[in-house]
């Protein structure tokens, strides 16, 4: 890793140049809420001045961009002789501005998954390596609990990251194409002053965290309260619209639907992000459903979060952004929901 | 000045971050490719269940699949669904592979609707497999619910093609009435060719019935199982294998030699799409098969 310091003013020029040469994704504005702060969301971009970096979090989380809702896995053209089926997964390489750490850090953790499991996905691993990203640190919401996680700093899985330290950017550069792209612009090594405002900044936001949860021995803890009455309180609550798993930046969970094009010559299969609050998530053939219950799913969701599964080594695959704590409509968040296991009251 | 992205292509990159172990072939990349194969041979088996010969159409294709007993592959009725399916054949029949498909949802209907001649896919095989070679030389007790017979038919094949390793074979299979008994055709060959002992039961006797009735329990009173030397398969529905799996603990068989096969419903089969997930736990990757212990320990497995 090699570490630079740019100027606000270089750092525009850039970005703008990134922007010119390749498709370019970006946090704007789209809505403001009720209280009047705003509401964001990655979209494409035409300059710098059409993002707003000083963006709290997306609604959603970058994960779309890499697990896309809805994405075709193999197509199938019939003939009179049989079919064939065509794969396809190439991507147009696109560039990421403003990415949060708790994004990055949630990218690892489908790397690890995805990547560095028995069977790597190719899907997902193309867009992954077709994709520059320029991380980007925030002072944290309120209801951000990260930091307990570990998760409110990042030292790899990205292209370049960016710490704010007052007229100047402190960059992590941890590739050779964010390396070769910055030979345009001009950067200098960083001088003691800076690396001193580097600290203060880190420090501050480290202390500007709000929430805390207690994650330490969770895994045992959700084993031990299994049959914990705390999980139909909460199931009772909740409305199986699998919203949480949407906004998750680590929610990777899907289904496969095939459907046949109406010429009746084609027929597609898709990838479908599937949520396991939904009903239907653990049936089987023959209709038996193997979590008939609100609070079976509620349950098995955090179970997935923060008890992990082998493949990420039993780590929580939580990052703690929050996101389907703001986006429940039932209000449920994770904080509460593990404070009332560990039966804080 | 230049900023352009360069685009990778990753069929063209090397694949993995470690290198590949070339004596796992599952460790590569996996796509959604799946092998082309033919229906060569429909077998009715029951109204609902029916057996299917696929072959797989290359050569090359045909020469690197290769399962164990207890394997399952995803089997695509291209546009219409993907399902995950034992593998009932024996493993050393590389001519083609059978499936048992029971007409349940969208998919299997369809599939049933199939003629001698239709193409289809198979993706796999996926997921543990019974070991075999460990339980040389010991008792062998097979029992099977329902239509868990047809996972339980690709071990009693290896039994049969290596019969001289294993010392007495039962197989203990149930049902709900004698209609929906499988294979019934190969019941003789089993006890006369192989020497294994078979037993049949079933909860509710029609008038042609003339054997056993009651639950698969029951037959335990009739075989003699020595716990310190024989080896457990057990496959049927999760009541079932609770029932059998307590039974045969209590009898003394340890319980990392009882070997259950469970059953999800994947979309996937390579740990990714979470469906088949028990407690924490993929069934396609870590399962389907597990010994009792392990089964004991997955939340709500049972």
């Amino acid at each position: 890793m090699i570490h630079k310091v740019i100027t606000k003013n270089e750092f525009k020029k850039f970005v703008d140049g990134l922007i010119e040469e390749n498709q370019t994704f970006g946090p704007k504005q789209v809505d403001k809420r009720a209280d009047g702060s705003g509401i964001y969301q990655f979209k494409e971009v035409n300059s710098y001045d059409d993002m707003d970096l000083d963006y709290t979090v997306t609604y959603s989380s970058v994960k779309n961009f890499f697990l896309p809702f809805r994405e075709e896995l193999s197509s199938f053209d019939f003939s009179d002789k049989g079919w064939d089926q065509t794969v396809e997964y190439r991507v147009n390489p696109r560039v990421i501005i403003g990415v949060r750490p708790c994004d990055i850090n949630a990218l690892n953790i489908l790397d690890k998954i995805l990547i560095g499991g028995a069977y790597p996905s190719p899907y997902y691993m193309a867009r992954r390596t077709n994709t520059f990203l320029v991380g980007m640190d925030h002072e944290p919401l309120d209801d951000c609990f990260c930091e307990s996680l570990g998760h409110d700093t990042v030292h790899r899985g990205f292209n370049l990251f960016c710490t704010d330290i007052g007229d100047k950017y402190y960059l992590t550069i941890s590739s050779s194409k964010a390396f070769g792209f910055l030979k345009n612009v001009k950067v200098a090594d960083p001088v003691n002053g800076d690396s001193v405002k580097f600290h203060e900044r880190r420090k501050y936001l480290r202390d500007s965290f709000k929430t805390k949860v207690e994650v330490a021995g969770l895994p045992s803890v959700l084993d031990i309260e299994f049959k914990s009455p705390v999980w139909k309180k909460w199931g009772d609550k909740c409305l199986n619209c699998g919203t949480c798993a949407m906004v998750c930046p680590t929610c990777y969970c899907y289904g496969i639907e095939e459907t046949i094009d109406v010429n009746l010559k084609s027929s597609r299969k898709e990838r479908v992000q599937y949520s396991c609050n939904l009903v239907d998530f653990a049936e089987v053939a023959g209709g038996h459903n193997f979590r008939p219950l609100k609070e079976d799913r509620l349950k098995y969701r955090f179970y997935h979060h923060y008890r992990g599964f082998a493949q990420n080594a039993d780590d929580p695959i939580c990052v703690g952004c929050n996101r389907c704590g703001r986006a429940c409509l039932a209000r449920i968040n994770p904080k509460d929901v593990i404070s009332d296991l560990q039966m804080e009251d | 000045m230049d900023y352009r992205l360069p685009k990778q292509d990753i069929n063209t990159e090397p694949f993995m971050r470690q290198s590949p172990r070339y004596n796992r072939k599952d460790v590569f990349m996996r796509t959604d490719k799946a092998y082309k194969c033919e229906i060569t041979n429909i077998v009715e088996l029951t109204p609902t269940e029916k057996l299917f010969h696929l072959k797989i159409l290359s050569d090359q294709e045909r020469r690197i699949f290769e399962f164990r007993p207890g394997q399952f592959v995803m089997l695509e009725v291209p546009g219409f669904g993907e399902v995950p399916i034992s593998l009932s054949s024996s493993s050393n029949n590389s001519e083609y592979v059978e499936l048992c498909v029971r007409k349940s949802g969208r998919t299997t209907n369809m599939l049933h609707r199939a003629k001698t001649g239709a193409k289809l896919g198979i993706r796999g095989p996926f997921g543990t497999s019974f070991p075999m070679e460990k339980m040389a030389g010991h008792n062998i007790l097979l029992v099977a619910g329902g239509l868990g017979l047809a996972p339980l038919r690709a071990p009693i094949n290896w039994v049969s093609e290596y019969r001289d390793e294993y010392k007495d074979v039962h197989i203990l299979y149930g049902t709900k009435d004698p209609d929906q008994m499988l294979f019934t055709y190969q019941y003789e060959e089993w006890q006369k060719v192989d020497h294994i002992k078979l037993l049949t039961i079933v909860e509710k006797a029609n008038k042609d019935w003339n054997g056993r009735t009651g639950m698969i329990t029951d037959l335990f009173k009739d075989i003699d199982i020595k716990p310190d030397d024989t080896f457990a398969i057990v496959c049927g529905p999760p009541v079932m294998f609770k029932f059998v799996c307590d039974h045969l603990d209590g009898l003394g068989i340890p319980m990392n030699r009882m070997f259950v096969s469970l059953e999800r419903r994947m979309h996937c089969g390579m740990g990714k799409c979470c469906r088949c997930m028990v407690g924490s736990t993929f069934t396609c990757v870590d399962g389907p098969v597990f010994d009792y212990w392990s089964v004991l320990n997955l939340k709500e497995a049972i």
